[in-house]
This record gives structure tokens, C-alpha cells and sequence, in this order.
């Protein structure tokens, strides 16, 4: 039973210029209740700026925000029914955590016992109970987030703003926090919107993604539908790691499409493309999709001929670099025709990384599911 | 990084220690201690005074005359700190949230009367405030003005406009006082508000607070370092005022500097004087040990 | 800045707010009006400051003949010059000492060091006065020399200034980068020459700037430590103006406020405004 998306905030063609420069460039997005919303993008990209105009900070150039329905033009910040969990926290350090947390709610008219009620409420969701009369400079930096998100969320915001909220933690505290806003988010029910740079981070968290690129939304799906069916070169690049090879759509059927790239060779696919014949294309094909395989054995061929019936999904080339990552294992290849791949095999026993040297010859294969062609 | 102990490089500490030592005792703790020492003195003659050890002179300190001049010295510059404090601060947060364009032009417009010449600037103030100048013609232009107005809605013209005594009274002394230090206090307003993290103002206002409040209770607090500093940096000049109350006072506006003046320029009781002065010295380390008391405001960085 | 915004006005842009234009702008008239209007009136053909009558350089020529007034410039900059020199030589010295060592007494001597800036002017000069006077120190020496007393004395009120503004930056001095100068061989001569000092140089400027205007515009010390033969450009115009308001003045202040202006603008053109304000 899911209730039929409802969407709190609707971006309608908003432009901002600074000066010359425009940050964000006619931007429509709909953000439905209750979601976890990620705007994911390269530093400079425009989607702070994004954020920051929802909650009042900047004002759009062009185009409109629509909070729950209401026009936000001409409504400052303060008036807003969202609240903004700043990058770096803005926790009042003149204020006890108490009196942070209780500081929007004493402005809201809230009186003296609700407001204490409310607070430990607020703490204890975020696991700061019994904290209450710590000083801000007594307390780590994960720790002063957690104020922030209290302070905020107490507030009851009909959308919870995030500003790159793990980019000063450490990579273990960013790991375990990833887990604890998702738990958050899905306890309180609120629209949570984060800003983020890092794509695992987006990945791990979010219902949606929309990956902004100067100032314009990329693509905008699922983690799962942005990593497997990106959109474009830009998405398949940011989000994680990918081949990109440059080719010609020669084939083209409802079940079936080739594409004649110089770099790697002919590439096969197992459904239609629906891009005109003899275009310009580009074929994405991430690392951990291709099979690494001794020469020689026949086997690659054997498997390439299994996947793609129509032809050989198949490459030779010569190991020249090899990262090991202990998971796995990354190789640099260079092919026969002097492109260079990478490929990511999995450890799956331990003694995997002793299969491959620097240059040893090795060929490969895919499955025809797994390239994608991009069209820009 | 931890200091370096001096035992470690003798060489190099002598080479840096040992002018700076030579000055500070020589030109400056000699000059003080013979100012104390004198203080407990007295004349024998026209040009001979024993230092006796007396306390007469401290003791005629705490005459009432002079214990109201130090009272009106304090009054008068606290209410000139007070006076730059709310002048400045808007202005510091003015400079503060200017554009990146016109940020540095409005900084140097006020650090350009700061590298003026005081006593220039003393003198083009008197120029504008004298009984002919400026200052009182605009006045009475605007008494004109207002009785111009009345004789249109049929009311009696107001007499006839008489320039005010704008020079040469505790006025002017104010005023002048104001004039020279205003820039002593927007300058650290404006290094501790430039300091201050903007998003905590922003969180402020995203928590559902007005910009007054906003300014009341996260801006002040915060930037409290730099308010104590611009009051200090302007009470103690102001305090120590010589040439503003001189040359811009009337006989009723004597500060306590013009009082330490007298003693050595005309009345010629270096004994006195240098205990006026280090009363003087006392009241400022006063000052500044209450500032030093003042609670600490924790900085999150 | 346009007066009415064209654009919305942001949360933070208070200084795009009317009465906050209105206020700087007030601010700004009342800080410089009696500039502009003395330099104007510098230039005006009548003995009072009152009436224009009519452009005139009359007051520069009288002013640039008057030679009491002329020697009375050159022996301020002169002292200033000196003072400058000296000032910054010793307090960029007692910055790195209080910066870089640990010794017995050092809350003493850093406390003694900056007093200079905190005891009132009047009590500086009323010192000196009386230093001199005891130590005998002699009145009758030739030009330049007869300027020594009062420039002892602006070197006093100066250098702590130079020593507050080089420590702050030096506060913000990377050791790491002197140790990898050691770390490539560099003596402790070299790296004071080649990391310390470029480092601390928009200090220096600052300083020297500071201690320029400080010693030119001081007026109260070097009343008490001047003699017949010694005066000083403020010392001088106290005694016109006491006086005698001339035009004179009027014309003298204005060479002296675009001298200060140009001053400040080479500061600005070595260092930028920035620089020179977050060493206030």
C-alpha cells in the first residue's frame, strides 16, 4: 500500500544568476512528501544554491518555488515551514545544546514545559539525551550535527534541508551516519532534501537523485535506475566508475542493436536503442560488468557467444596497472587497439590476486545487457 | 607548536631579546618609575623638588574639584564610547554584508580619517562647528525654513534666528571626541563581525527568528570580543583626552589631561601633575582588568 | 551602490537595506564633510573660513614661505622617518622573541611591552618630560640631532604597535614551512630571511604605515618633549589655531590630509585593503 506521490516542493524553471555567472539554470523538480531527495553534483554545480533558495536565502532569478503548495516568493526564511541543517552545523556556541534546541521553538510561542518536553524528545531521537547542558565546544563534530538535526527537527519542518551534512565527518562516523539519517527519515516521516558531492553517500541514502551538472538537472531517477540506466555521459561518469567509448549505431532492432566502436571493437546488445541509424553514440560499460579470462582457453569466446548470440562481446588486451583493493581488484588493460579499459574483478578467494600479473595477456567479455549507449 | 625554551638558542634569543629589553627599560620604565617617584615628592623651590615620600599630593587628588574633573572625564567618555557604539556598530555591519565590490571602498573610508591627523582633523571640525560656519547656517536655514512653513499655515514667524554656541562647550567636546574615534570603534566591530560564521545568522533566521532578534541574541553575543575591544580602544583614548577638550572646550570642559597639563605647562607642580597621572595610569588598569574579567565566550571553530 | 534595489533583496544583504545606506551614508558625511570643507576653503581668497570670495593659492604660497612652518614639516617627517626605521626594526624583533621563545618573566615583559599603547598619551608625554629633564639630555645639538628626544619618544609609542600587528601574523605562520627550510639546509639566518620575513612582510607594511601616521599625528608627546628649536608640524599648528585661525592652516592641513591620502594609497597599492584592515 503506498499512498500516490504528493509533491511538497515543485521548482518551476528556476534560474539564478550571480552577476554573470548562472548558477542554476532553468530547474523544474517536484519532491514528493515524505522522500529522501538527494542533489547530487561536482562542487560549483549549483545545487547548494538550489537548496539555499528553498530555504529562503538566495532569491531565484527566474521561476518559482512551491512549498505545499504556496508560493514562497516574498517569504523570507524565517517564515518558511522548512528548516536547514547547515554544512557546517551553525550550532549557536554561545548556547548550551538545550538551549539550541529549544532557541526556534522559544521564537515559535512555544511555552516553558512543552518546550522541555520537546527538546529531550529531540535529543533522544538523535541520541543526545542526557546532553542537554553541554556547551557546543565540549562536544565532537559529530556530535554538534547531531545538535543541528535536533534543533531542526524539532521544529516539526515540513521538509528537512541538508547541506552536505557528512562532508566534515570522518569516513567511519559518514558510514554509520549514512544508516542513521535513512533510520531517521523513515521514523519522523519527514521530506528530507540533501545536498551532496559524494555519490555513495547519495547511493546509500536517497529515494530519488537528481545529479546536477552546471546549473541543470541531469538526470533524475532512482540510486539503482542512475546507476544502471544513466542517462547520459556526464551521469555514467559522476556515478561511479565507467568505460566510455566513443562509437557508430549500426544495427538497431526492437531486440536488438550494435554499435561499432574503434576503441573497443563491435559492441552487441540484447535490446533496441531507438537512436537514428549510423549516429554518433557513446557506450558505457562499467568495470565490475566485464569477465577477466586467461587467453587462449577458448573460454571467453565461449561465454561472449552464450551472452550475445549475434556476435562476440569480446576484447584482448595486456595488463598495464593493477590496484589491489582488497575486496577487489582493479586492472588497468590496454587493448589491441590501444585503448585502455578498466576492470574490476572480485576477490572471491584469497589467493584471486594471483591470477594476474602486469602484463600477462588477457582477454574479456560482457553480457549484452550490460553496456548502455548514450546518445549525449 | 610549543615555544622555543630560550636555553636552546641563546644566540638567537640575546640577538632578539636584548634591544627590545634596552628600549622598553630604558625609554620607558625609567620615564614611568622617575613619574612615579615624583609623585610622592615635593617642591622645595622653583626648580628643585625632593621626593619625600609624602602622600600630600595623592590627598589633594581626592579635593573635590579634582574628583569631579575624573568624574566628568568617565562621563564624558563613556558616553563618547557609548555615542561610536551605536553610530559604528550598523556601520560595521554595513561593511560587513557589502558586496565584495564595495566592501574594501567603504573600509577605506573609514580608515582614511583614522590616518588623518588628529589635530587636522580637530581643527576642520572647529572650522565647520564656529559661530559663522556651516554648521549653524544649516541650522538656520532650517529655522528658516520651519518659519517660513509657519507663516504659511498663517501662524506668526519664528523670531529671528540667533547662531548657537556650537564651539567651546562640553558639546563640542562630545562631539569632537565622537568625530576622532569613531573609526577606532567600526574597525574591530567590523574584524569581529566579519569573523563571525554567516551561517549561524542564517540558522538563526531558518529557526524562525526576525533579524532583530537575530542581531540581539546571536550577533552581539558572538561578536562580543570585538565590541569589548572597540570600547576599550575607545574609552581609554577618550578617557586621556588632551587636545579635543583644548582646543574645542569651554572653561568648564577641562578633562583630566588639560588638569595634568596645567601642572607642568603653567602651574609648574611637577609633583602633583605626576601623581594626576598615575591615577590615571590606575583608572586605566581598572579598565582593563574588568574587561579581562568579563566571562569568555567560547568559540566553535 | 543604486539607492533603490533593483534586484530582491537577500536575507543577508542588510547593507542593501534604505536606512542602513542612509546610515553609512550619514556616517561617511560627518567623517569627511569638515575634510572637504577645509580643503575647499584652503583655496578661498578671504580671512575667514566663512564666505567663498573667489579661488586663490595665496594661502599655499604664504604657507610654503612661512619658514617656521616649513622647518616645522620637515622635522616631523624627518622624525617620523627615523621613527619608522626604528620602530620597525625593534618591534618586528620583540615580536619574534614573544613568538618564538619561552623565558622567565615573559608575562611581564610582553605585559610592559604593550603598555605603551594603553598608558594615555598625556602620562607618555609627562615621562619623557621629566626623563629628560632628569637625565640632562642636551638641547642645544645640531639639526638632525636635536630631534633625538622626541624621536626616542615616538619610537616608544610606536614599536609595540609594529610588535602587536607582526605577532598576529606571525600567529598565523606555518612552522612546518620553516622546518622544511631546514630540512633543505637552510640556517637559521636564511630561513628568518627567506620564509620569516616574506611572511610577515604585509605586516611590516602595515606597521610601517601605522608607525608613520602614528609618530606624524601625535601631538601631546611631543608637546611635552619639544623645545624652542625642536617644532613639529602639530605642534606648530596647535599654536595657530590656539592663536590665530589663518588660511594658512587651512592650506598647510590640506598638503598634510593629501599626504596622508597618498600614503595610504601606496600601502594599499603594496598590500591591499584587506591586508592593511585585519591587522587593525
Amino acid at each position: 500500500m503506498t499512498e500516490p506521490a504528493r509533491p511538497i516542493i515543485r521548482i518551476q524553471n528556476i534560474t539564478k544568476r550571480f552577476g554573470k555567472m548562472t548558477a542554476v539554470d532553468n530547474v523544474s523538480l517536484d519532491i514528493n512528501a515524505g522522500e529522501f531527495f538527494v542533489l547530487l553534483g561536482p562542487s560549483g554545480c549549483g545545487k547548494t544554491t538550489l537548496l539555499r533558495m528553498i530555504a529562503g536565502f538566495e532569491l531565484p532569478t527566474e521561476g518559482r518555488i512551491l512549498i505545499d503548495g504556496q508560493d514562497m516568493a516574498g517569504i523570507p526564511p524565517n517564515k518558511r515551514p522548512v528548516n536547514m541543517v547547515f554544512q557546517s552545523y551553525a550550532v549557536f556556541p554561545h548556547m548550551s545544546v538545550a538551549d539550541n534546541v529549544a532557541y526556534g521553538l522559544k521564537i515559535a510561542g512555544v511555552r516553558g514545559g512543552e518546550v522541555r518536553d520537546r527538546v529531550a524528545e529531540a535529543l533522544e531521537l538523535v541520541k543526545l539525551g542526557g546532553f542537554e547542558t553541554r556547551m557546543p565546544d565540549q562536544m565532537s563534530g559529530g556530535q554538534r550535527q547531531r545538535v543541528a538535526l535536533a534543533r531542526s527537527l524539532v521544529m516539526r519542518p515540513k521538509v528537512l534541508l541538508l547541506d552536505e551534512p557528512l562532508s566534515a565527518l570522518d569516513a567511519k562516523l559518514r558510514a554509520q551516519m549514512q544508516f542513521e539519517l535513512s533510520e531517521l527519515q523513515e521514523k519522523v516521516g519527514i521530506t528530507f532534501v540533501t545536498v551532496t558531492h559524494d555519490q555513495d553517500e547519495a547511493l546509500s541514502m536517497a529515494c530519488r537523485i537528481a545529479v546536477i551538472n552546471k546549473g541543470e538537472v541531469s538526470q533524475l531517477a532512482t540510486p539503482s535506475d542512475l546507476y544502471e540506466y544513466p542517462a547520459n555521459r556526464f551521469v555514467a561518469d559522476f556515478v561511479g566508475s565507467v568505460n566510455i567509448f566513443e562509437g557508430k549505431l549500426t544495427l538497431d532492432e526492437p531486440d536488438k542493436a550494435a554499435v561499432d566502436c574503434p576503441g573497443l571493437g563491435k559492441v552487441y546488445l540484447n535490446h533496441g536503442v531507438t537512436g537514428p541509424h549510423g549516429a554518433d553514440v557513446w557506450v558505457a560499460l562499467r568495470p565490475e560488468k566485464i569477465y577477466l579470462h586467461v587467453p587462449g582457453a577458448g573460454k571467453a569466446v565461449t561465454a561472449a557467444a552464450q551472452d550475445a548470440p549475434d556476435g562476440h562481446n569480446f576484447a584482448r588486451g595486456k595488463i598495464k596497472g593493477m590496484s589491489y583493493l582488497g575486496d577487489i581488484t582493479l586492472f588497468e588493460i590496454e587493448l589491441e587497439t590501444g585503448a585502455r579499459i578498466r576492470v574490476s574483478r572480485p576477490n572471491l578467494s584469497r589467493h584471486d590476486q594471483e591470477d594476474f600479473t602486469w602484463d600477462d595477456k588477457v582477454s574479456m567479455h560482457w553480457r549484452a545487457d550490460s553496456p548502455v549507449v548514450l546518445l549525449g | 607548536m610549543a615555544e622555543q625554551d630560550w636555553k636552546t638558542n641563546r644566540r638567537v634569543f640575546a640577538a632578539v631579546s636584548l634591544p627590545t629589553l634596552f628600549w622598553i627599560i630604558v625609554f620607558f620604565v625609567v620615564p614611568m618609575a622617575i613619574v612615579w617617584l615624583y609623585s610622592f615628592g615635593e617642591n622645595r623651590g622653583l626648580t628643585d623638588i625632593a621626593i619625600s615620600g609624602t602622600l600630600d599630593n595623592y590627598k589633594r587628588a581626592t579635593e573635590w574639584l579634582y574628583v569631579t574633573i575624573f568624574g566628568k572625564s568617565f562621563a564624558v567618555a563613556a558616553l563618547v564610547t557609548l555615542i561610536c557604539l551605536i553610530v559604528g556598530f550598523p556601520v560595521a555591519m554595513a561593511i560587513t554584508f557589502a558586496s565584495e565590490k564595495w566592501r574594501p571602498w567603504l573600509l577605506l573610508g573609514i580608515m582614511l580619517p583614522f590616518w588623518t591627523n588628529l589635530l587636522v582633523r580637530t581643527y576642520a571640525l572647529m572650522i565647520l562647528l564656529g559661530s559663522q560656519g556651516y554648521a549653524n547656517k544649516g541650522l538656520g536655514a532650517l529655522w528658516g525654513g520651519a518659519s517660513w512653513a509657519k507663516t504659511l499655515v498663517g501662524l506668526e514667524p519664528l523670531p529671528t534666528w540667533e547662531p548657537v554656541q556650537l564651539l567651546f562647550n562640553n558639546f563640542a567636546v562630545v562631539l569632537g571626541l565622537v568625530y576622532v574615534h569613531l573609526p577606532f570603534m567600526v574597525l574591530p566591530l567590523y574584524a569581529a563581525l566579519d569573523r563571525l560564521d554567516r551561517s549561524l545568522i542564517e540558522a538563526s533566521l531558518d529557526l524562525g527568528a526576525g533579524h532583530f532578534r537575530t542581531i540581539m541574541r546571536i550577533v552581539v553575543p558572538l561578536a562580543a570580543p570585538g565590541i569589548v575591544a572597540g570600547v576599550m580602544i575607545t574609552l581609554i583614548p577618550a578617557l586621556g583626552a588632551y587636545l579635543t577638550p583644548d582646543l574645542m572646550g569651554g572653561t568648564d570642559s577641562q578633562m583630566i589631561a588639560n588638569v595634568i597639563e596645567r601642572q607642568f605647562k603653567k602651574a609648574n607642580d611637577w609633583p602633583f601633575g605626576a601623581a594626576l597621572s598615575f591615577l590615571l595610569i590606575y583608572a586605566m588598569f581598572i579598565l582593563i582588568a574588568l574587561q579581562s574579567m568579563r566571562r569568555k565566550v567560547p568559540e566553535v571553530h | 551602490m543604486a539607492l533603490f534595489a533593483r534586484t530582491p533583496r537577500a536575507p543577508l544583504e542588510y547593507s542593501r537595506t534604505l536606512w542602513m545606506r542612509l546610515w553609512v551614508g550619514a556616517v561617511m558625511v560627518f567623517l569627511y564633510a569638515p575634510l572637504v570643507v577645509l580643503m575647499i576653503f584652503s583655496f578661498n581668497d578671504s580671512k575667514r573660513n566663512v564666505v567663498w570670495r573667489g579661488f586663490t593659492t595665496k594661502y599655499y604660497e604664504k604657507a610654503l614661505g612661512n619658514d617656521q612652518l616649513v622647518e616645522a614639516l620637515l622635522n616631523s617627517l624627518t622624525i617620523a622617518a627615523l621613527a619608522t626605521i626604528v620602530s620597525l626594526a625593534l618591534g618586528a624583533v620583540a615580536a619574534v622573541m614573544l613568538w618564538r621563545f619561552r623565558f622567565p618573566l615573559k608575562g611581564a615583559v610582553d605585559g610592559t611591552i604593550s603598555l605603551p599603547i594603553i598608558v594615555p598619551e598625556i602620562c607618555m608625554g609627562v615621562a619623557f618630560l621629566m626623563f629628560f629633564a632628569a637625565v640632562d639630555w642636551p638641547t642645544d645639538l645640531v639639526w638632525p640631532f636635536n630631534l633625538g628626544a622626541i624621536t626616542i619618544a615616538h619610537i616608544t609609542f610606536c614599536f609595540p604597535f609594529v610588535t602587536m600587528v607582526v605577532r598576529s601574523r606571525l600567529a598565523s605562520f606555518n612552522r612546518e614551512q620553516e622546518e622544511a627550510a631546514k630540512d633543505l639546509g637552510a640556517s637559521e639566518w636564511q630561513v628568518f630571511r627567506d620564509v620569516l620575513i616574506p611572511h610577515i612582510r604585509p605586516a611590516l607594511v602595515a606597521g610601517a604605515l601605522l608607525s608613520f601616521t602614528l609618530s606624524l599625528d601625535d601631538f601631546v608627546i611631543t608637546y611635552f618633549t619639544s623645545g624652542p628649536d625642536t617644532i613639529t608640524f602639530p605642534v606648530k599648528v596647535y599654536s595657530m589655531v590656539r592663536f590665530s585661525v589663518t588660511p594658512e592652516v587651512n592650506a598647510a592641513s590640506t598638503l598634510l590630509i593629501i599626504l596622508t591620502v597618498a600614503l595610504t594609497f601606496i600601502a594599499l597599492k603594496l598590500q591591499g585593503v584587506k591586508a592593511i584592515a585585519e591587522t587593525h
